[in-house]
């Protein structure tokens, strides 16, 4: 059964209008994380599952119930914060009883339960100070504690890495997975980063102006996006759309970008676009599927390019050039770029390009899976 | 030891003798203030001044408590105490409301601190014709009451930006960890405001405790405040100026301990409210 069911939801602020119709449904115990870029809705959508919003059309259930007027304390959730929300006049042991206590936890049972929060999380040498005289890293792990104690049916997190520094940041990620793998709870995580959604979701809801774009699994969503803005959404560094006119000849399809450079799109995975010849298209290329020439196979489209840019970041280096007069990255080994000037034969995996109507946004041919 | 330039030594030195300087002239008043209580009539009347008296006259004290006259002092605190206890209370309610249900927008919360710029002589006669017709004049209620209504804008106002500037997810987290909203009020929002709390409550004492004027219209025998006292003092033939400064010190001593006391929290309290965050 379903943890959490939303019908048709909207939410508006004045005129505003911030959530447009969300039908999500998440069953028990998946871990699904919120994405999208700041202003698509995806935080007042967790607020109003929380109950910190109300929801001004649609229904939301929890576990069977319907939750519309519920206040937040009924609904069995916990939540952690963006800024952490701690109590500053209150010890890490109290901030993390606080919820228990509400909830009139016999009061022999909490330091228990406390301690068993704290060290799951590493915080036990905390307890007896003050949240002034912790670190962010600290902070966080303490907000989650606070959450944790409790066995609330859903843990909702709003943007909980935001604060940190980046290697920070990555510590605390693997920490909240292997919470969610320890207690196999319902989690609903809201992110602006792809890369958190990527590394924790069992799904990921992809929103986009008060609207989900696609919903499914990590690898679902970045190897078969269903449209422009998931394919450029997810990865980094993003995907590359090239403008470009379908073409046929004796030999096939081809994607022309300008005159004299065409790539050939492979028959099997592109048949179906070959009574569209003369359809302006993008096409969508990560960097990763860009390398230098080395194979012979049959799918592939070797391009020769000037480099313009050169950004090592250890085994791989991302280089920046122009495809036809767009500005395109490829991510390439290390040791097969030098420098910026040089020219290089690249070729790119055709199977992997995906094909848009620029004119829909929609993806009309999907790369291969891998 | 590290050379200070000497420029910078002369400097230091300066501004060491300005503060000193205007110290004791802030100070002298205090002191003289102090000093006339403890003298003979004829020591505050002598020329060249008495710097210290021969002796000390605590008579000058003495007289007070033995002709009733220091009740004055109990019934300011008695009006000044609950009039500021029911204030705080209502009024940090109240800038709750405004502060976080936006309770009329932002047109209320205007109009309450307007409230505050009334001239209080243009409303004495008014306010004294309904408490005759009440049946209030000359009662603690009627004084406690008028307080009360005096100090709520301010106390609104002020308590209105301290619960502004408390992070709302504060609030929200409590909400989800299970507390009513009543008690997301106490649990969270008044330890949060504590230092705000006791500045305000300070100067809406200090109001209500310095108040004159409609002490005087309003009061007679019954609770007449040490304000009002001090003015029975002044006869057309001749004031009693050892009464009135005994008097003043023994209307001056509750507020100085107060603040005493409570200096740590109204240095915060006032800071918290000037700057953000």
């Amino acid at each position: 059964m379903a943890d959490l069911l939303i019908q048709g939801l909207h939410k508006y602020y004045g005129n505003n209008h911030v959530v447009k119709g969300i039908d999500l449904s998440i069953p028990a115990g998946e871990f699904t994380v919120l994405v999208g870029q700041s202003g698509c809705g995806k935080s007042t959508l967790l607020r109003t599952i929380a109950g910190l919003e109300y929801a001004d059309q649609g229904s939301l259930s929890i576990a069977g119930q319907r939750v519309n007027d519920m206040p937040p304390r009924d609904r069995d959730i916990a939540m952690v914060f963006q800024n952490y929300a701690l109590y500053p006049y209150m010890t890490v042991f109290d901030n993390i009883a606080f919820g228990l206590r509400a909830r009139k936890t016999p009061a022999a049972d909490i330091p228990g339960k406390v301690q068993r929060a704290a060290d799951m999380l590493a915080i036990s040498h905390l307890l007896e100070r003050y949240p002034r005289q912790l670190s962010g890293g600290q902070l966080q792990r303490v907000a989650i504690g606070r959450a944790v104690v409790r066995d609330a049916r859903l843990y909702l997190f709003d943007e909980p890495l935001s604060n940190l520094d980046a290697q920070l940041r990555d510590e605390m990620r693997g920490e909240i997975k292997r919470l969610h793998q320890e207690l196999g709870k319902t989690m609903i995580y809201v992110t602006h980063d792809q890369i958190e959604a990527m590394t924790l979701a069992d799904r990921i809801v992809l929103m986009r102006e008060g609207q989900i774009e696609q919903q499914g699994a990590p690898l679902e969503l970045f190897e078969h996006p269903r449209t422009r803005y998931v394919a450029g959404f997810l990865g980094s560094p993003s995907m590359n759309f090239i403008p470009a006119v379908l073409h046929s000849d004796s030999q096939g399809l081809n994607a022309q970008i300008v005159p004299g450079l065409s790539l050939r799109l492979p028959p099997g995975r592109f048949g179906h676009l070959q009574s569209q010849t003369g359809m302006a298209v993008e096409l969508g290329i990560r960097p990763e599927h860009m390398r230098k020439q080395a194979s012979e196979h049959e799918d592939i489209a070797r391009i020769n390019v000037d480099i313009e840019l050169v950004q090592p970041t250890g085994s791989r280096t991302f280089v920046e050039f122009k495809l036809g007069a767009t500005a395109t990255v490829a991510e390439l080994l290390a040791r097969d770029v030098h420098r910026s000037g040089e020219r290089l034969a690249l070729e790119i995996d055709m199977n992997r390009v995906i094909v848009i109507d620029p004119a829909s946004g929609l993806v009309i041919a999907n790369g291969a899976t891998v | 030891m590290n050379r200070v330039p000497l420029s910078s030594r002369i400097s230091l030195g300066l501004r060491f003798c300005a503060a000193v300087l205007i110290t004791l002239a802030f100070l002298f008043p205090v002191y003289w203030l102090a000093m006339n209580s403890f003298k003979t009539a004829d020591e505050i009347y002598a020329s060249p001044p008495v710097w210290w008296p021969a002796a000390l006259q605590w008579s000058n004290y003495l007289v007070l408590f033995k002709d009733g006259d220091a009740v004055s002092v109990f019934n300011s605190l008695v009006v000044a105490s609950v009039s500021t206890v029911l204030a705080m209370s209502i009024g940090t309610l109240c800038a709750y409301s405004l502060a976080r249900y936006k309770t009329g927008g932002d047109d209320l919360s205007n109009w309450i601190i307007s409230q505050r710029m009334v001239p209080p002589i243009a409303v004495v006669f008014p306010i004294f014709l309904l408490y005759v017709f009440l049946g209030w004049v000359d009662t603690y209620i009627g004084m406690i009451l008028l307080y009360t209504a005096f100090n709520l804008p301010y106390v609104i106002w002020m308590m209105r930006g301290y619960i502004q500037d408390i992070p709302r997810s504060l609030e929200e987290a409590a909400l989800v960890d299970g507390c009513t909203p009543w008690e997301v009020f106490y649990k969270v929002v008044l330890p949060m405001c504590k230092g705000g709390l006791f500045a305000t409550a300070i100067f809406a004492f200090i109001f209500a405790w310095n108040e004159f004027l409609f002490a005087l219209v309003l009061t007679r025998t019954e609770v007449t405040t040490y304000t009002v006292q001090v003015t029975h003092y002044f006869g057309g033939q001749s004031n009693f100026w050892t009464k009135i400064a005994a008097m003043s010190v023994l209307g001056t001593l509750p507020v100085f301990i107060a603040v005493v006391f409570m200096q740590r929290y109204l240095v915060r309290g006032i800071s918290l409210g000037a700057v953000k965050g």
